[in-house]
């Protein structure tokens, strides 16, 4: 029975093993014509990551210069004038802190509890399998599906989380959730937690195979308990997928559009506006395009210095050390 | 020791079902409510249905536009997928298996693409589709997902490529077998799984995509299911019952391809994961 488990191991002890065979010298390019049919090879996908990735980033950087309402002659140069106006705006200060927020809150809180999830799941327990396949479930289901139930979930005085308070004497909840500032941005990371913690409890799922039982075992013999072997054995050893699992927590926290356009566009009066949110209604909404796409450029820096700094800083190690390293870094 | 046992599992068992309730219940009200009316739903959020009303689902079920925008939908993730992994199987084989100077820059570039955000590209990029003329045509929405795709494709392919023993490739030249012959009738015949799994990525990832639909098609016979939600539930906002049923008959495409692909999906995520 080809199950889930034993293709996650299967695929760990595969990549493990043969790491990657050196070139064979012949592979090596002499002439024209070898050097021809790579170009041919190369052309398709580069043409369309040329035009369809990197170009957008140019050209919003340059329409970023400009005030521009998306139609006609782009001629009103505007240097960083954009730029000013866009870190003295209160409401774009607030997109960058709900921003944080979010971060925060995943790692703190969305991120242990997959691992929490990932741990109970990797013991003998009956039906493992078919909470793996649920749990799994939401991350499948498309953002927009995601965010319509939840909306019909948290109306007020019709859906479930109204009645569901009143049955556990929290009434004080009842018609606020996504319709309240102050409580419009938990409610919005609740949903969060449901659609994507599976992802990740998945990504630790496949780390815990890969710990080799030998090793708690001997923990074991030496005396060490379940929460010592945990602390102190499979944390660390876990310690590259935990990376993974943050960066792209984080990186997915400054982009989130698609689930909050839909539940709240961003209001009630901005209260939970993200950034990518605000760049969709100054550039299709607003008609302020040159505006909308500085939005895009600020957002874009934040993710590529994040990036970079993560990358240099915290994936270095594991990269370096990692089997997959012959990948060429 | 043996009831200390007993009350941990029991303990164990009860901490997974209230987790599963967490995830389970939405799902279930969203199917359950489906099969009300909107009075009775606001009367009765959590019971059973009284009488069991399959008119929302049937209603949905024989309207042309629910089929339309499955069939858009499903089109799209075809076109999507077939340009995603054919352009990166081509550029992760070159960049596999042969040395050439600038190929390490190549690779990077793509895998710089991991870290970009859609929402970046989004509106230089409609900006572009409108110069183009591609708005209102699904290559408009083809093109740029399969562009986006390219750089997870390409880390896995590339991976999996090289895992293939250079032998194999020496004996085919020797029998006169050029590189285009090879990559076409030895590598990607050796590499399907790989490449199964890559697809079912594409397959989900376009499957799911809302924000360029959404900017792209405004003419409503393009619209994708992801986009068909939203303007349902605006159209509808007041039949809460019928917009649940909408949303899950949207969901069972998905969950049914999830179903049968679930392997290669996750799969493809972890290893997408821990090499990106």
């Amino acid at each position: 029975m080809p199950s889930f488990v034993s293709t996650l191991a299967k695929e760990r002890t595969e990549e493990a093993v043969p790491a990657h065979p050196p070139l064979p010298a012949r592979s090596r390019l002499r002439g024209w014509g070898d050097w021809a049919s790579v170009a041919w090879f190369l052309v398709p996908a580069l043409v369309l990551f040329l035009v369809f990735v990197l170009a957008p980033i140019v050209v919003a950087v340059y329409t970023g210069f400009f005030k521009w309402g998306g139609i006609g002659p782009m001629d009103d140069f505007v240097g960083f004038a954009n730029y000013t106006k866009l870190f003295g705006d209160q409401v774009f200060l607030g997109d960058l802190g709900r921003g944080l927020y979010l971060i925060v809150l995943s790692i703190t809180v969305q991120l242990p509890f997959a691992l929490f999830t990932a741990v109970l799941l990797n013991q003998r327990l009956r039906g493992r399998a078919v909470y793996r396949m649920l749990f799994f479930a939401p991350y499948i289901l498309s953002e927009v599906v995601t965010a319509v139930l939840f909306t019909m979930i948290f109306l007020p005085g019709a859906g479930m989380a109204d009645h569901l308070a009143g049955l556990l004497g929290l009434e004080g909840l009842q018609g606020k959730w996504l319709a309240d500032p102050s409580t419009v941005m938990p409610t919005l990371f609740v949903v969060m937690i449901w659609k994507y913690f599976g992802f990740h409890m998945m990504l630790f799922l496949a780390g815990l195979q890969s710990i080799p039982s030998e090793i708690l075992e001997a923990a074991s013999i030496d005396g060490a308990g379940a929460w010592q072997r945990f602390r102190h054995v499979t944390l660390p050893l876990l310690g590259p997928t935990i990376r993974i699992s943050v960066f792209l927590s984080i990186i997915g926290s400054i982009q989130l559009f698609d689930l909050v356009w839909v539940m709240t566009a961003g209001g009630p009066n901005h209260s939970s506006e993200t950034m990518a949110i605000a760049m969709f209604q100054f550039g299709f909404k607003r008609y302020q395009v040159g505006y909308a796409s500085a939005i895009s450029v600020v957002l874009f820096m934040i993710s590529l210095v994040f990036s970079l700094f993560y990358q240099r800083y915290v994936l270095r190690r594991d990269l370096s050390g990692a089997v997959t390293s012959g990948a060429g870094r | 020791m043996n009831a200390r046992r007993t009350a941990r599992g029991l303990s164990l068992h009860a901490v997974v079902w209230l987790i599963a309730a967490f995830v389970a219940v939405p799902l279930l009200y969203a199917v359950i409510s489906g099969f009300k009316s909107t009075g009775e739903l606001t009367t009765n959020p959590f019971g059973l249905p009284e009488q069991w009303k399959t008119g929302n689902y049937t209603g949905i079920l024989s309207d042309g536009m629910f089929w339309r925008q499955i069939a858009n939908s499903a089109g799209i993730a075809i076109g999507t997928t077939c340009c995603t992994v054919a352009a990166s199987a081509m550029a992760a084989f070159v960049l596999a298996r042969y040395a050439f100077r600038g190929r390490e820059l190549f690779y990077t570039l793509f895998t710089i693409g991991l870290m970009f955000p859609f929402a970046v590209a989004v509106l230089p990029l409609f900006l572009m589709l409108r110069t183009f003329g591609l708005l209102d045509n699904p290559l408009g929405v083809i093109l740029p997902q399969a562009a986006f795709g390219l750089p997870m494709t390409i880390v896995i392919l590339r991976g999996f490529f090289r895992t293939i023993p250079a032998e194999i490739e020496e004996a085919a030249t020797m029998d006169g077998c050029g590189k285009f012959r090879f990559f076409w009738k030895i590598l990607l015949p050796m590499a399907r799984p790989a490449l199964g799994t890559v697809s079912v990525l594409a397959v989900v990832a376009s499957w799911n995509n809302f924000f360029l639909p959404l900017l792209v098609f405004s003419d409503p016979k393009w619209q994708t299911i992801p986009v068909g939600v939203q303007q349902f539930q605006g159209q509808y906002s007041t039949d809460f019952a019928l917009v649940l049923a909408y949303i899950v008959l949207a969901m069972v495409p998905a969950l049914a391809f999830y179903a049968v692909a679930e392997r290669q999906l996750i799969g493809g995520l972890t290893a997408g994961a821990t090499k990106g």
